[in-house]
């Protein structure tokens, strides 16, 4: 509906970003020249405070109806003159925005060009606001619970914290403990604290706390909704045990006879059995049946399980079981993993059972690793002699082999592998071959220097071509020393390869689930790179830890607490304003097509049976519903409705119609 | 014979290879299997690409230790391909009159019965304009 | 089923056995090697520089040659195969070398990489396919420890030469299994030969080899098999210090389908 219009234009020169390469008093005298517009002024920042307040006076003196702002993007300051139109007791939505920056003076160079863009970009917006109408934002609920996808320190923290400040969070985590990497850790640099250690005491909190639910075993599967009310299925896959009967006695694990599976927690180094709990610590400390290796499962023979616990816990016949719950906020913490090396051979790590990742050695190195903490070759279980470190496999690689980042960690745990095996066995020579050393923490450089100076590891600068096994079971290193300008060719009996790490696998089918940006390297976007590094531009979904990019425990913990705070602030809400331009449909024009249902990414569209009076004829029709929470206001619908009986509130059919004609005078 | 600076463009360009491309990891080195005989290594030819020597280039023995083998071109993890920026140095030597690193008058003496007619190709195509 | 055949000169010459054996066994096996009528040397090396057009030219004749029959063009000898695989994709991918080559032969098409070329082992590996080859073998290899030789010019730049995987190859090994015969693999089998420094230092190409030769024999091989008459020719030269002795795969192909001796008769 369109009324007469009192409308204000507010030229910026934005210092000299938009003055410069446009003549601002041109275009505000133009503009005043346009129908409806009754004042027009120019000024240095209308964003500051003095040019808010410009705006506010001229609503007061000329009774302004609509607001016309020419200047930055309304990504900058859309909200910051709606705002200060508020304030000023105007309906934020009669404000229109000419971008004549980004848009017209940031691409021009010549003067009178990109005033004359300026003045035509003006008058469109003028155009538009003679025809805006006084919108008003729709409210949706939230949901007071959270939902943290991934079980790791990440997860974990970001929980503690979510219910630490009273509200309610699920852990959905896909392997049958929570713990994730850190809990394959042996010590963690530069403390070299026990990493088992540090971990479980906050695996145990976050079990017992009251606000805390664990899903483990689980996975998501399906989300729907939009911020402040989610609703997930989770689906609780069948672990064959009871999980209230079972009390942990471990007698089942003991007496599978199918024990030859490789252990995924010992990185297939060690075997477990077919009914698993993957370490020690494990929470929930209730086993799983591998159905896929268990004798019962595959054969029908077997049983033992069954037949020895004593809670009578073990059920063959359990199923999957799907949860559906709603939540008002999700973070993302589903971790990483090492890359896998099949297209890095020239190190000999599938030719050789001595040539490992870091990570395996983290394993190896552990007291509850497949070696009980030795140090020793996988080959022969022999004491190695001479260890070599080979970092930078795979990272920084901008072929299509590797990835091209740097796996940030890297150089920290090298140092820290190299001093815990200088310290332990003196006699070992440790070499490490670089290409650059990156430890820019809080006395991490101290950390890497302590290695070199006081446990004697050699640093060499320089790559490594090749790892050749040789038929003694030995293995020729053949590096470069850059600095002495020598290649090396050393005999080692352990290589260590510094794999590069990756974003856990499925996490591009968890992204999808929920709208959420992610890059090509699979590390979830967050919304700004400096300034909003813990959400994604997805609103209510938050990421916590390295699916948002390689980082150190410090850092990840760091992390978590601010995805835990955002969440904090949304879950507080009581409720949530939302979006009013969405789509509208003219039940008289409506014929029931779906072509608009079908198109609208966001499922917002349904039909619904309405009874109309059209001009006097009163009949019942089907017509197009739009749901304004879910609505986007992306408008493919109104270009798809054949009738035009689709129209975006705040970008209408007249609206842009009458932007063009403006453009085309 | 020294040019200078346009006998820098001239390898770059023969070779198309960007040298800003290398990260001076070493690897190349590290894989080269002439690496003992040359003088200017493989992880040093880019270094003096960027800095405008290519009269060291052109003149040390490298180019004809180089033996085309495309290991270092394959491990480069920055695809800087160094084997074509030594050929690349290569080229403008022999096409220079008289700079040929192989003269027929030195093959009869290489000869053996054995000798494949692959080899002497080859290596009139690397070591002759 | 007819192959466009490239056998380069030195299968006509000095390494006459790598070509006889290879189409006595292609005979066996039921495909057929189409020499086309009038190829030249390919050159040897690939031309490195962005500005070499003439150079490549003899591998454009052979490939256009095969297009014109419409067939995929087969090579043997490894220096062969990598540069007209390389000068095919040059003309598929580089409009700068397609263009000037194309304005240079005049033929009355343009030739714009159509041609697949395929090594005689890809042949067999994919085209007939190794345990169709098992099955025809009359005269098992059994109990022989094989080395595969790979060498360079097969396995790299792996992008463009798509062979197999460069730095731990298995289509030799594979077809070594398929004549009954033992592989020993050893991590020397794709270092450099050191290819045609051996015309003027032999002693650095009898070096190069040396580690070669040790590590197959250390790895307990009792002979090694190569694809390429430079190769074999250099592993030669340490043959009297580790020996063991180098064929072409041909030659124990044709051994294991019982054709061997028809051919030294012939």
């Amino acid at each position: 509906m369109s009324r007469v219009q009192r409308i204000g234009v507010f030229v910026c020169h934005c210092g000299s970003n938009i003055a410069a390469t446009v003549d601002v008093t041109k275009v505000a005298e133009m503009a005043r020249l346009e129908q409806g517009v009754v004042h027009a002024e120019e000024y240095q920042y209308m964003c500051s405070e003095a040019g808010q307040a410009k705006i506010a006076e001229a609503i007061k003196e000329k009774d302004l109806t609509g607001i016309v702002v020419c200047s930055c993007s309304p990504r900058m300051h859309e909200t910051t003159f709606r705002n200060a139109v508020e304030r000023a007791g105007i309906n934020p939505y009669m404000v229109e925005i000419a971008n004549i920056r980004e848009h017209c003076s940031w691409i021009h160079k010549n003067k009178a060009e990109g005033t004359e863009k300026a003045i035509i970009l003006a008058k469109a917006a003028i155009a538009k606001v003679n025809l805006n109408a006084p919108l008003k934002p729709g409210e949706s609920r939230v949901t007071k619970r959270a939902l943290v996808i991934g079980g790791g320190i990440a997860g974990i923290q970001t929980a503690l914290d979510i219910a630490e400040a009273g509200y309610k969070v699920d852990i959905v985590e896909k392997t049958p403990s929570i713990g994730g990497r850190m809990s394959q850790l042996d010590k963690t640099f530069p403390t070299l604290d026990c990493s088992a250690c540090i971990l479980t005491p906050k695996m145990v909190e976050a079990s017992a706390h009251e606000n805390i639910r664990i899903f483990t075993y689980s996975e998501v599967e399906q989300v729907s909704g939009f911020v402040g009310d989610f609703t997930v299925d989770i689906r609780k896959k069948a672990r064959s045990v009871d999980m209230d009967k079972c009390t942990g006695c471990g007698v089942c694990s003991e007496k599978c006879p199918a024990k030859k599976n490789a252990s995924e927690f010992n990185r297939g180094l060690g075997n477990r059995s077919a009914i698993y709990t993957p370490f020690a610590q494990a929470i929930p400390n209730v086993p799983v049946i591998d159905r896929e290796n268990c004798i019962k499962f595959k054969t029908g023979k077997c049983g033992v399980c069954s037949k020895v616990c004593q809670a009578g816990a073990v059920d063959y016949e359990q199923q999957d079981e799907i949860i559906t719950e709603k939540y008002g906020a999700i973070v993302a913490a589903t971790g990483f993993d090492t890359i896998k090396l099949d297209d890095f051979d020239e190190y000999a790590y599938s030719q050789s059972k001595d040539v490992i990742t870091s990570l395996e050695l983290e394993r190896v190195m552990n007291a509850a690793g497949p070696t009980a903490g030795h140090l020793e070759r996988l080959s022969d279980g022999k004491a190695p002699r001479n260890i070599v470190f080979i970092q930078c496999v795979g990272s920084r690689d901008c072929t299509n082999r590797g990835k091209p980042y740097c796996s940030k960690i890297c150089c920290m745990y090298t140092a820290k592998h190299a001093m815990l095996i200088r310290d332990k066995y003196p006699d070992v020579k440790v070499t490490v071959f670089y290409i650059d050393v990156r430890t820019p923490g809080k006395n991490f450089d101290e950390f890497y220097r302590r290695a070199v100076e006081d446990y004697g590891v050699n640093y060499v600068k320089g790559q490594v071509g090749k790892v050749a096994p040789q038929p003694d079971g030995s293995l020729m290193v053949q590096g470069v020393d850059m600095l002495d300008n020598k290649q090396i060719r050393m005999e080692a009996d352990m290589v260590v390869l510094a794999t590069a790490i990756e974003p856990e696998a499925g996490v591009r089918k968890i992204a999808t689930m929920l709208t959420a940006s992610i890059d090509n390297n699979n590390f979830l976007t967050e919304a700004h790179p400096k300034l909003r590094p813990v959400e994604s531009p997805t609103a209510g979904v938050f990421l916590s830890g390295v699916c948002q990019g390689p980082k150190d425990i410090p850092e990840t913990v760091a992390q978590a607490g601010a995805a835990a705070v955002k969440a904090i602030g949304l879950l507080a809400k009581n409720k949530l304003l939302t979006n009013p331009c969405t789509a509208t449909t003219d039940e008289l024009l409506c014929n029931g097509c779906s072509a608009c249902e079908n198109v609208c990414p966001y499922g917002a569209i349904t039909y619904e049976d309405r009874e109309v009076n059209d001009h006097g004829i009163r009949e019942v029709r089907r017509i197009a519903a739009v749901n304004n929470a879910l609505c986007q206001g992306c408008g493919a619908c109104t270009v798809t409705c054949p009738s035009g009986a689709m129209d975006l509130q705040g970008f209408s059919n007249r609206q842009i119609i009458a932007e063009v004609d403006a453009i085309c005078r | 014979m020294s040019y200078g600076k346009s006998q820098t463009e001239e390898i770059k360009e023969i070779s198309g290879v960007n040298p800003y491309k290398c990260m001076k990891c070493g690897k190349c080195s590290a894989t080269c299997p002439s690496f003992d005989e040359m003088d200017i290594k493989p992880h040093q030819f880019v270094s003096y690409v960027l800095n405008d020597d290519a009269e060291s280039l052109v003149n040390s023995k490298s180019l004809w230790k180089c033996l085309s083998c495309f290991a270092c071109v394959e491990r480069c993890p920055r695809d800087v391909k160094p084997g074509k920026l030594i050929d690349g140095a290569r080229q403008v030597v022999v096409r220079q009159r008289g700079a040929d690193y192989l003269v027929p008058e030195e093959i009869p003496e290489c000869l053996d019965p054995e000798l494949p007619q692959q080899l002497l190709v080859s290596a009139f195509r690397r070591y002759r304009r | 089923m007819k192959y466009s055949y490239y056998p380069g000169c030195t299968l006509k010459t000095k390494a006459k056995e790598l070509d006889v054996y290879a189409r006595a066994s292609a005979e066996a096996l039921g495909f057929e090697l189409e020499e086309i009528a009038e190829w030249q040397c390919c050159g040897g090396v690939y031309p490195l520089g962005a500005d070499e057009i003439a150079s490549k030219l003899s591998s454009v004749r052979a490939l256009n040659a095969a297009k014109e029959k419409g067939q995929d063009l087969v090579t043997l000898c490894s220096a062969c195969h990598h540069v007209i695989k390389r000068v095919n994709d040059d003309m598929k991918n580089v409009d700068d070398i397609q263009t000037r080559a194309n304005n240079y032969m005049e033929l009355d098409v343009p030739y714009k990489g159509e041609t697949e070329v395929l090594h005689y082992l890809e042949v067999l590996r994919d085209r007939i396919g190794f345990d169709t080859l098992k099955e025809k073998i009359v005269n098992p290899l059994k109990g022989r420890k094989i080395g595969a030789y790979y060498g360079c010019l097969l396995l790299r730049p792996s992008g463009l030469m798509a062979f197999d995987n460069p730095e731990n190859p298995s289509i030799i090994e594979e077809f070594i299994r398929a004549i009954g015969a033992e592989p020993v693999v050893y991590p020397y089998r794709n270092e450099c030969c050191g290819g045609y420094i051996s015309l003027k230092e032999q002693n650095l190409a009898r070096n190069m080899t040396a580690k070669i030769m040790d590590s197959a024999a250390g790895f307990g091989a009792e002979l090694l098999i190569t694809a390429c008459p430079l190769c074999l020719y250099n592993l030669n030269l340490c043959r009297n210090k580790a020996g063991i002795p180098v064929y072409y795969f041909t030659e124990l192909l044709a051994e294991a389908l019982g054709v061997k001796r028809e051919v030294r008769a012939s």
